[in-house]
């Protein structure tokens, strides 16, 4: 571009142009796809370099996936002829046919087929009840809180185990199986560890030392060791130490394992945003001459467990894939009833085992990815809450 | 109008039942009441249930022979004539060694992944950030499970089993390695090793020194590397190799001699490793985004290089954040070892929990020692964990 005459003023020693030129856009390689290219993946040898070992790591696993989750996969079939490479003269990727018919059994375990009604009414009273608490602009949240951890347990336990009076057939917790145990377990952990880690933690904060002494012992006890000696213990030592006539039931003895487990754990988080809540606010409670109970239901614990929703939701996370242990003690959990079906003669084959296993990972991926992006969006929501 | 002030410095009188330090002190005695109640009603159940079950009590069974095989032994162990207390022996160093090489593999995949995860490379912090999602998100048994049922027993039998140089086997069976023995003239290397690892402390304590007293640096990481590895390396190298390695021979139905590693060891160490980096890197992720900014750039602004920037300014203000937690995954680790009942392997808990409990009945007694070996190992880590903290917390004014 020429510059004109008119457009320079002569000062004392040279030219000075009187007005700004427009701003040039940014070069193209800098600007654009090109430009994000560049900048993200190709900003220098070494990032060349790893994109490529990157994208071909990417070309290897996703194919491979994609090929056995949906192309190779076989959809219809009656037994193991289907899914066996032999039979069928080409690749095979995952055996759907397996799962399509074993369905009902990892849902339910062997729980009798007229009585899974009860089974699928649960699941909805659950989910009605998650809704409820967990969904935060929800009505009258205080009212699920009671539903969720009072009612719904009550109800559950009639409904899924019967109650003769009122028409509901015994069903044996032998025959439980399936997600339905997975669900049961994790629920009763997660309902029971909410309000004993409370108590675990106010009282390794209280000024009793008894009080104290024993929260303690009881925290670092069962934290320093493995959930596999816990249930060990709750399913080999408890029935010891009931007394001879009384048999507690196999579930139960692992539940039982389960809540003290999840109580400790549930108690260091509850102790954590206890220890968030500054000392003017049980100051301000105690100036306002509130009694012990009324501080810390009014004042603290609101404050204590609204910051801790984001931990609490992680620690049900972990809870949810610890209850695949109880596969070892001999539940039949939904890992378990896995186990079972993939060795049936009926679809032995070479891809039977990594089928139910690709079930089960989707199974636990959709749950706990569901509950960590929860916990995500509560703690970005409280983030801007606590703004100023 | 009258005010009535209390001018006495007497306490109000309360009742006795108002008072705090009563109440606090009946609180106090009721809970131990009710727990030396709950205590000694399981204590005598579970005395009347064992003297029902005509079960012995007491530590006498440590003595006993034991009668079982145990499929992986570091210390030598025979089903007939070794003792449960030797069974015990066997399992537990079976779980430091797949907890201690679990904690390196790991260590290092976490700190690459947790690394990836920051990278400006988009590509790399995505896949990182897949696969930290990925497997946290499954259950560790799912994975183990996996790893030995799916992958590990899906390959071929012993007939057909990979072959590498004719020295290395895989099958379905374990891999199969070449077992190294040491030759006269090994212990000079061993010596050289020993001696490398004294002068790199030396040197480094001298460098250290030198350049606290004159600015200059020297280099550290290349002398340590040189007199660690390559210091053995040319001592083995001039003593004539002194290893003799005695290769796995392939017969119709078995392999013999070599070395043989258990598939359901490499499933635990597979499983746990992985499992365990995901949770590293999540860890090193949230250390290194703790040194504020700040710190990068006054280091940049004081002349310094990126990569000193890195290592002086950047990593030890991350590890102080890193260290605590990084303790915790490989606590967790260790625990989560115990999950090889599922697979087989012969850890503490399969080897001890498991058979031991299973031939003596002796549940009260194996499943406290147990719990007591692993309480020892967390209580002693934390303990560690403690006095570093108090080292190296930030002295605040």
């Amino acid at each position: 571009m020429a510059i004109s005459d008119t457009e320079l003023v002569p000062t004392n020693g040279g030219f000075v142009r009187r007005e700004f030129l427009p701003p040039q856009p940014p070069p193209v390689r800098m600007t654009g796809a090109f430009g994000w290219l560049r900048e993200n993946l190709f900003s220098s040898a070494f990032n060349i370099v790893l994109t490529i070992l990157v994208a071909l790591l990417l070309a290897w696993v996703i194919p491979a996936l994609l090929n056995f989750l949906v192309i190779d996969a076989v959809w219809t079939g009656e037994n193991r002829d289907a899914c066996h490479q032999a039979v069928q003269g080409r690749p095979i990727g995952a055996c759907w046919p397996f799962v399509w018919e074993r369905l009902p059994y990892f849902i339910y375990g062997s729980y009798p087929i007229p009585e899974r009604w009860r089974v699928d009414l649960f699941f909805a009273l659950l989910a009605f009840g998650i809704g409820w608490v967990f969904w935060l602009d929800a009505p009258r949240r205080d009212l699920g809180v009671v539903y969720a951890f009072v009612i719904l347990p009550i109800v559950s336990f009639i409904l899924l185990h019967g109650f003769e009076a009122i028409g509901l057939r015994v069903v044996d917790t032998v025959l439980w199986g399936g997600v339905l145990v997975t669900i049961v377990v994790a629920s009763v952990g997660i309902v029971v560890s909410l309000p004993f880690g409370i108590a675990l933690a106010l009282g390794r904060r209280s000024r009793m030392p008894a009080v104290r002494l024993f929260s303690v012992l009881f925290i670092e006890f069962v934290r320093g060791v493995p959930l596999v000696t816990v249930l060990f213990m709750a399913s080999v030592m408890l029935p010891l130490f009931v007394p001879p006539n009384f048999e507690p039931d196999k579930l139960l003895r692992a539940l039982v394992g389960i809540a003290l487990f999840a109580s400790a754990y549930m108690a260091e988080v509850v102790r954590a945003g206890l220890q968030a809540v500054p000392k003017g606010q049980f100051e301000g409670a105690m100036a306002l001459g509130l009694n012990y109970p009324q501080r810390m239901r009014l004042i603290v614990l609101p404050q204590a467990l609204r910051i801790t929703i984001p931990n609490i939701v992680n620690n049900y996370v972990a809870l949810f894939k610890d209850t695949t242990l109880v596969f070892i003690v001999g539940i039949f959990d939904l890992l378990r009833t896995i186990e079972v079906a993939r060795i049936d003669p009926k679809w032995a084959a070479p891809v039977t085992s990594t089928t139910g296993y690709a079930v089960a990972a989707i199974f636990y991926l959709v749950c706990c990815y569901g509950m960590s992006r929860y916990a995500r969006a509560v703690e970005a929501r409280l983030a801007t809450g606590d703004k100023r | 109008m009258s005010t009535d002030l209390r001018t006495d410095s007497h306490p109000p009188r309360v009742a006795l039942y108002n008072n705090p330090k009563v109440r606090s002190l009946v609180y106090q005695v009721v809970l131990c009441v009710i727990i030396g109640l709950l205590i000694y009603g399981a204590a005598s159940n579970a005395i009347e249930n064992l003297r029902r079950a005509h079960i012995a009590t007491g530590f006498g069974f440590w003595d006993n022979t034991a009668g079982f095989d145990i499929s992986q032994t570091l210390i030598p162990y025979a089903a007939q004539s070794s003792t449960y207390g030797r069974a015990f022996w066997v399992g537990l160093l079976n779980t430091l060694l797949v907890s201690a090489l679990g904690i390196v593999f790991a260590t290092i995949l976490g700190f690459i992944i947790g690394i990836s995860r920051l990278s400006k490379n988009w590509l790399l912090a995505k896949v990182a950030g897949c696969y930290v999602e990925t497997v946290r998100n499954l259950p560790l048994l799912l994975q183990l499970l996996f790893w030995y049922n799916a992958v590990l027993k899906a390959l071929p039998d012993i007939r057909d089993s990979f072959k590498l140089g004719g020295a290395v086997y895989l099958n379905n069976r374990g891999l199969f390695l070449p077992k190294p023995s040491a030759l006269e003239g090994f212990g000079w290397v061993e010596l050289a090793f020993l001696a490398g690892i004294a002068g790199a402390i030396g040197f480094r304590f001298w460098a250290r020194r030198r350049q606290a007293r004159t600015g200059q640096q020297a280099p550290v990481l290349w002398v340590t590397l040189g007199l660690i590895v390559v210091l053995p390396l040319a001592v083995f190298v001039l003593a004539g190799a002194p290893v003799l390695f005695q290769s796995p021979q392939a017969g119709r139905f078995n392999i013999t001699g070599g070395m043989e590693v258990l598939p359901e060891f490499v499933a635990l160490l597979f499983g746990l490793s992985i499992y365990t980096a995901a949770f590293i890197a999540e860890v090193v992720r949230a250390g290194l985004l703790s040194v504020s900014r700040g710190q990068i750039e006054a280091a940049y602004s004081l002349g310094l290089q990126p990569r000193p920037t890195l290592r002086l300014v950047v990593i030890p203000q991350a590890m102080r954040v890193i260290i605590p937690p990084l303790t915790n995954q490989y606590l967790n680790l260790t625990k989560n070892s115990t999950l090889a009942v599922a697979i087989g392997y012969p850890d503490l808990v399969q080897v001890f929990t498991g058979t031991v409990l299973n031939q003596t009945g002796q549940a009260v007694e194996v499943v406290a020692i147990t719990m007591l070996v692993y309480l020892f190992i967390s209580l002693t880590t934390s303990l560690a964990m403690n006095i570093y903290n108090r080292r190296v917390a930030l002295v605040e004014r």
